[in-house]
């Protein structure tokens, strides 16, 4: 009976792995800029550069934001749909505000005359930083049609799974940053 | 998350009886056959697009090969059917290019990639590990749906004014990077790149589902020393996808910067019509690099498969357990860690340093050993075996004779003092069409032919599958080899016109023929394509006696003839040996899913 195919044992939830995996691809991307990165470095014709302070105050805002998710998690476990709402909404605010400021960095750039074609060295800021905030965007997304889910009358949802997926996905991006904000400040 | 909960969704409420739980899934057409979630549907979807494609590329190399073959005449019909690509009758060189990329991208992307690994993971990996679907069946979906739109994509680029991408299936840069290098270099190449995104991410969405399945989603007792073989190729083909589309996904992003925004990642100190171009410092190896980083894996997600359909089908029609599983497995593994070291044996003439080439070298011949350990331990399943030659069985020997002839010359080719000569001639061509192209297109017929019964509870006609069979072998055979002493001689790939070489004069007579052979062969695969259609309505049906037509041990024959969505009604039945008890304790064949008996031997 239909029963006794719920006992099957499980290691892991499918789709939590589903995002692991996912995860490893993600990186792949990354590690192709970065070795391209490498590569291109070592041939010459490279002007150093510093990354703008905004990334910084942009590596606080989302460090935070992943604290205030952690937060909504653990409301969300002990059942406090108020402070899950509440956190949920920060974490939106603040990943929002984070692709917010990687674009004034952008325009920061610009303006002191480090723009995308001036040498391969900025073109290579411009689009690892773009393509992580393009990531950052996707999971902003996700974010915020849960926090208007979880407003939905109709549609109640206890379900942990969604509330963990989001989680990996966003503490995950939030660590790529760390390690590509490393990079681009270390390697230059 | 249970296999129930995932084709409903919601925790499931007991049903009393063993088919309500599928009684309530009614489901309009449009669910059902286009927008469906059923593994089964979305494999024959793939299989379906997969073929399409398939035509359409080996036309594109008839028609090219109609150049090669006869380069001083024209073809009228050329002209009504491609207008100014053909004015006279005579294919226009830059057209001649397009053919070439296209049929080089359809062939390898659209049918070795899609085609094979997508109808086949999806089809045999939830039945054969006893699951009710994919771990998530919407995502499989999209997988399928992405893909489509990326074949629109690409499909619609054939018929731009200034036609498809021309630069080589491998696009290199400095021509798929400005579009005023060639016509082919403008708005085709975009086509080509966004199309490849988006078959990118179809790869990726499949192939997250595969792992996730095989390792999350097996029956009770379906150990992973216990899955078939198919399913162990399937799962490192998928690991192999995962960690290397990535790659080519940030190469294509980089050079549609390049394209578009004026970044120089990979120009620099470029002349086009007297006109210097201000990109400067950006290295075109680069984008060698990230793209054969996918390349070469490439070329196992496109064969991994291929074997271990051969394996299945071998052992099964041998009557034989396959010989030395775990080697096979080991050498699975092996292969696909290989494939990640090797890629810069495709750029040995780029400049690359001969010491760091020296390497490569090395690991490319490793390859060998694994490889080689496959082929035996076929043959070795083969010998003293009770042979039963259904048209998939002549097709999976075919897929390792010609394994073995295309990789022969890989040991050649991997050597890089050799390369320097063989580089970019008809060897290399030769090589890998042996090798990857035919050998996985031969996988892919085993495959179609074996599973066939499973998919449309109908056989295809036997007598034009043998005939299709022949045709395709002996044809492989004479187009593909005369082509490795045209290579030998340095008559390079990619060119227009021979005849005005003195060096290659001598091969015109060859061309000619491998020509006449290569439209055969192409005539040959309707025999095919009319067979598998017809036989969807025609075909003689599968009887419950005899739903198991090849007396298979696996899981995918335990299903009902036509498997509902779920696959198995009521329970899915528990595993208790490994797949391959052929000839045991004097049975012909003991199903997985049948217990050990008290006095059985164990494996």
């Amino acid at each position: 009976m239909i029963v006794a195919m719920n006992k099957e044992k499980k290691i892991i939830h499918p789709l939590k792995f589903v995002m692991y995996a996912a995860c490893a691809s993600i990186v792949m991307i990354f590690a192709g800029l970065s070795s391209a990165y490498l590569v291109k470095r070592n041939q010459g014709n490279w002007i150093t550069y510093d990354v703008p302070v905004i990334f910084y105050y942009s590596t606080a805002i989302i460090i935070l934001s992943s604290v205030t998710l952690l937060l909504s998690r653990r409301a969300f476990i002990n059942r406090q749909m108020r402070q899950y709402k509440m956190w949920l909404f920060f974490t939106v605010v603040l990943g929002f505000t984070f692709v917010l400021l990687q674009y004034f960095g952008f325009k920061e750039l610009w303006a002191s005359g480090i723009t995308i074609t001036r040498n391969v060295s900025f073109s290579f800021l411009y689009v690892i930083v773009g393509v992580h905030a393009l990531h950052v965007l996707g999971g902003v997304i996700a974010l915020l049609v849960m926090y208007l889910k979880s407003h939905s009358r109709k549609r109640k949802n206890y379900d942990q799974i969604y509330i963990d997926l989001m989680n990996t996905y966003w503490h995950f991006v939030d660590f790529l940053w760390i390690y590509l904000l490393i990079f681009l400040v270390y390697i230059g | 998350m249970s296999n129930e909960e995932i084709l409903h969704e919601k925790p499931l409420v007991v049903h009393e009886s063993d088919h309500a739980s599928h009684e309530h899934h009614k489901q309009s057409f449009i669910s059902k056959y286009i927008f469906s979630q059923d593994h089964k549907m979305i494999s024959r979807q793939f299989l379906v697009t997969g073929i399409i494609w398939a035509v359409i590329g080996g036309l594109f190399s008839v028609i090219f090969r109609l150049q090669l073959g006869f380069p001083d005449q024209t073809f009228p019909i050329l002209e009504d059917l491609f207008g100014h690509w053909a004015q006279g009758g005579r294919l226009d060189p830059e057209f001649y290019y397009a053919l070439v990329t296209m049929h080089g991208t359809i062939l390898v992307f659209f049918v070795l990639t899609a085609g094979l690994s997508g109808t086949f993971s999806n089809y045999l990996i939830p039945l054969q590990i006893g699951a009710r679907d994919m771990a998530s069946p919407f995502l499989n979906m999209l997988s399928y749906w992405f893909f489509f739109a990326a074949s629109i994509v690409m499909f619609s680029s054939l018929f731009l004014t200034t036609g498809p991408a021309s630069g080589g299936w491998t696009i290199y840069p400095p021509l798929s990077a400005l579009g005023d290098a060639m016509d082919g270099s403008k708005s085709g190449m975009d086509f080509w790149l966004a199309s490849m995104a988006l078959f990118i991410i179809s790869t990726l969405l499949g192939g997250l589902n595969y792992i996730t399945t095989i390792l999350n989603m097996r029956t009770k007792g379906m150990f992973m020393t216990r899955l078939p073989l198919t399913i162990w190729a399937f799962l490192f083909t998928a690991i192999l996808g995962v960690l290397t589309f990535p790659v080519l996904l940030s190469a294509v992003v980089l050079l549609l910067f390049d394209r578009h925004l004026g970044t120089s990642f990979y120009l620099s100190d470029i002349v086009i019509n007297g006109k210097i171009l201000p990109n400067q410092g950006g290295s075109p190896i680069l984008f060698q690099h990230l793209f054969w980083f996918l390349g070469h894996p490439e070329v196992y997600i496109i064969a991994l498969p291929a074997m271990g359909i051969t394996s299945e089908v071998i052992s099964t029609n041998s009557r034989k357990p396959i010989f030395g599983y775990m080697a096979m497995v080991g050498s699975f593994f092996a292969i696909a860690i290989l494939s990640f070291l090797v890629w810069a044996h495709h750029m040995f003439v780029s400049g690359l340093n001969p010491f760091l080439g020296s390497f490569f070298v090395l690991f490319t011949l490793l390859i060998a050993v694994p490889s080689a350990i496959k082929v035996f331990n076929w043959l070795t399943t083969l010998w003293k075996g009770n042979i039963h030659f259904t048209p998939a069985m002549l097709f999976a020997i075919g897929f390792v004779s010609l394994f073995i002839s295309g990789g022969l010359t890989g040991i050649w080719l991997g050597n890089s003092t050799l390369d320097l000569h063989l580089h970019d001639t008809y060897f290399v061509i030769a090589h890998f069409h042996l090798v990857m192209g035919v050998a996985s297109m031969f996988g892919m017929f085993a495959g179609i032919y074996h599973w066939y019964p499973k998919m449309f509870g109908r056989f295809m006609n036997n007598t034009l599958s043998y005939m299709h069979f022949w045709t395709t072998f002996i044809g492989a055979y004479l187009i593909f080899w005369p082509m490795h002493y045209e290579g030998l001689a340095g008559m390079p790939r990619r060119y227009y016109d021979f005849s005005n070489w003195e060096s290659f004069k001598m091969f015109a007579g060859l061309n000619t023929f491998i020509s006449i052979v290569a439209m055969i062969v192409f005539a040959a695969q309707f025999l095919f394509i009319f067979n598998f259609f017809y036989s969807i309505y025609k075909g003689r049906k599968l009887t419950e006696k005899n739903k198991n037509p090849w007396a298979g041990t696996t899981m995918e024959w335990t299903t009902p003839i036509h498997p509902p969505h779920g696959n198995w009604i009521g329970e899915i039945p528990e595993v208790y040996r490994w797949p391959y008890d052929y000839g045991k304790d004097g049975r012909d064949y003991i199903p997985q899913t049948e217990p050990i008996g008290a006095e059985e031997k164990q494996h």
